[in-house]
């Protein structure tokens, strides 16, 4: 196919995947603005007012939105994409897209554009739920939205992985539960990682989501726990790393073709 | 635009062109399990060819159609699709091949007009002309009052058809069809014969597989038989059928039969007070064996075949198969 037929192949299912997110909005978009109304309410205005400032005029709710945010995006990419894609493998709609000439990128295109468009409505939505409690400001809008959509590429292409190799429900659920809830709670939501005592300070920088969660809350409040450029550094290398192997395991049918 | 050429087109390259529809040389599959499905396979479709592609379960068909449209890998062997390899091509390839799987493989929670639409646009089909094609032809498979209902909510026969109306976005010049009327009742079934006859008069090269053996003898010209992964019959349907040198006709009798006569050349078998079985070579004539029966005073009252023609000569061909196997063994 040409690259015309090809971008209207991976816009099909961006549309499709947009389709699916509206029509299910109660399970996709309704829980999340739950969640994090509560994350605001108990931890920001409750707690939060009795914390203070936890940096220079920088009050703990103010703080901890950012990350909120991160956070909601982060499991929503990844839960898009493991959801829809491992429903096509269980009810063998994929092979809607296996038979089609279609390359392999157009693809994962598609779906990791859904997951990213997920991750953007469900960001929006906590962004504005986060307006009812906090002041939110925009210090560096370039790095607030390039942080978003790498973050959002990168979770979008793990959960790819995950639902290649899913062969029932329960492996799609395992990674969240068990890897990405307790980085996320690990990666610098809550807290700034220079409090920790070592060694779980030097631990916490091996969590690739510190780097995203301080990128963000960089390009919204001016302040990071970790360098910019190091941040960078690592969400390209997972974006470049993860896109390969998903390219790879798609050209070679992994978990697809017989 | 990309997307693909009218009906018209498709007949006037499918008469054009020289090369087969389908080539398969030498494919052989073996799946992790060491389950051997396909054993060097060879065969050719010639375009605009009706084709029957038969075996009894577990024969291999599904593997083999499931290599021509790239959802299983080939163990060895090539695949070609109007020429082009489908390894070294597979986009080109599979641009040309609309298939309509056993099982039902849509998203049940999207409705017909959804699913055919996004079909074409994994084809590179623009959304207009997507949606005008969608409406063609689910309005040709008698879907279209149904085009924005959920799939799941669909009857066994509608979802049938929806997969050959989703086939058909991308107006392919090969169209495989998998076990198309599985489940499906005669009236819809011969309905939908209409419509694949249709296409095929229109140029589209078909490959049908099927547990039917009445409509493989009434639609394909052409016939191959799988069995255990090796083809034991590759030839025109005529010239299948010629082989078949024994029928067996059922005749149903006015009065209750006593003793039944002796008639050369034909076994007779009583079945009930009220009906005969009567095999006899194709080449003997019936009206020794009339002549018989009205002089021992036993009236037909009505006679037909009792199975079907291609039924019979494929059991006998799988049963052969079987007994070679196991004498092989």
């Amino acid at each position: 196919m040409n690259a015309q037929a090809n971008l209207i192949a991976l816009g099909t299912i961006t549309r499709r995947e947009v389709t699916r997110i509206l029509r299910i909005w109660v399970q996709t978009l309704l829980p999340p603005a739950i969640t994090m109304t509560l994350y605001f309410i108990i931890f920001g205005s409750l707690i939060g007012s009795r914390i203070g400032e936890i940096a220079p005029g920088i009050s703990y709710i103010e703080y901890i939105a950012p990350g909120l945010i991160m956070m909601s995006v982060i499991q929503n990419a990844y839960g898009n994409i493991t959801s829809s894609f491992f429903g096509a493998k269980f009810q063998r709609f994929v092979e809607e897209m296996l038979v089609s000439p279609m390359p392999s990128w157009a693809i994962l295109g598609g779906y990791v554009s859904g997951a990213v468009l997920r991750g953007l409505m469900v960001g929006i939505i906590v962004l504005l739920i986060s307006l009812f409690f906090t002041k939110i400001h925009l210090y560096h809008p370039l790095v607030t939205m390039s942080t978003f959509l790498l973050a959002a590429v990168i979770f979008a292409l793990l959960g790819f992985v995950n639902a290649i190799y899913a062969r029932k429900f329960d492996d799609i659920a395992i990674i969240p539960t068990f890897i990405l809830t307790p980085l996320t709670y690990l990666g610098g939501v809550f807290y700034n990682v220079a409090q920790l005592p070592s060694p779980w300070r030097e631990l916490s920088h091996l969590n690739p989501i510190l780097y995203m969660v301080n990128a963000f809350r960089y390009g919204l409040l001016g302040v990071s726990d970790v360098d910019l450029a190091c941040a960078y550094v690592i969400m390209f290398g997972f974006v470049i790393g993860l896109g390969a192997l998903c390219l790879n395991l798609l050209h070679r049918g992994v978990g697809l073709r017989s | 635009m990309p997307g693909f050429a009218s009906e018209d087109n498709v007949a006037a390259m499918s008469i054009a062109s020289p090369v087969p529809a389908l080539e398969v040389f030498d494919l052989k599959k073996t799946y992790p399990t060491g389950v051997e499905a396909l054993k060097g396979i060879s065969l050719s479709v010639q375009p605009g060819d009706f084709y029957a592609l038969l075996g009894p379960n577990g024969a291999g068909k599904s593997t083999l159609i499931g290599v021509i449209s790239s959802l299983v890998n080939v163990s060895s062997g090539e695949v070609r699709v109007f020429g082009i390899p489908i390894r070294e091509r597979r986009s080109d390839a599979m641009q040309m091949i609309g298939l309509v799987p056993q099982e039902i493989n849509f998203n049940l929670f999207e409705t017909p007009v959804e699913i055919c639409a996004n079909q074409a646009g994994f084809y590179g089909i623009r959304r207009s002309i997507a949606l005008e094609r969608a409406e063609k032809y689910l309005k040709q498979l008698g879907l279209w009052d149904k085009a924005h209902a959920i799939t799941r909510t669909l009857s066994g026969g509608m979802k049938r058809r929806l997969m050959i109306a989703r086939a058909m976005m991308n107006e392919p010049r090969l169209l495989i069809l998998d076990e198309p009327t599985a489940g499906v009742d005669i009236e819809i079934r011969r309905s939908m014969w209409k419509f694949i006859q249709g296409i095929n008069a229109a140029g589209t090269t078909v490959i049908l597989t099927t547990h039917y053996l009445e409509e493989a003898e009434q639609l394909c010209r052409n016939i191959t038989i799988i069995d255990r992964g090796q083809i034991i019959e590759n030839t025109s349907m005529k010239h299948l059928l010629s082989k078949l040198d024994v029928e067996t006709f059922v005749l149903d009798l006015a009065n209750v039969c006593g003793e039944l006569p002796q008639v050369p050349d034909v076994k007779l078998i009583r079945i009930d007070d009220h009906t005969v079985e009567a095999e006899m070579s194709r080449a003997h004539d019936l009206n020794s064996l009339f002549a018989t029966l009205s002089a021992r005073g036993i009236t037909v009252t009505s006679m037909r075949n009792k199975a079907n023609r291609l039924e019979e000569l494929f059991v006998r061909l799988v049963e052969g198969n079987v007994a070679n196997g196991r004498a092989a063994a």
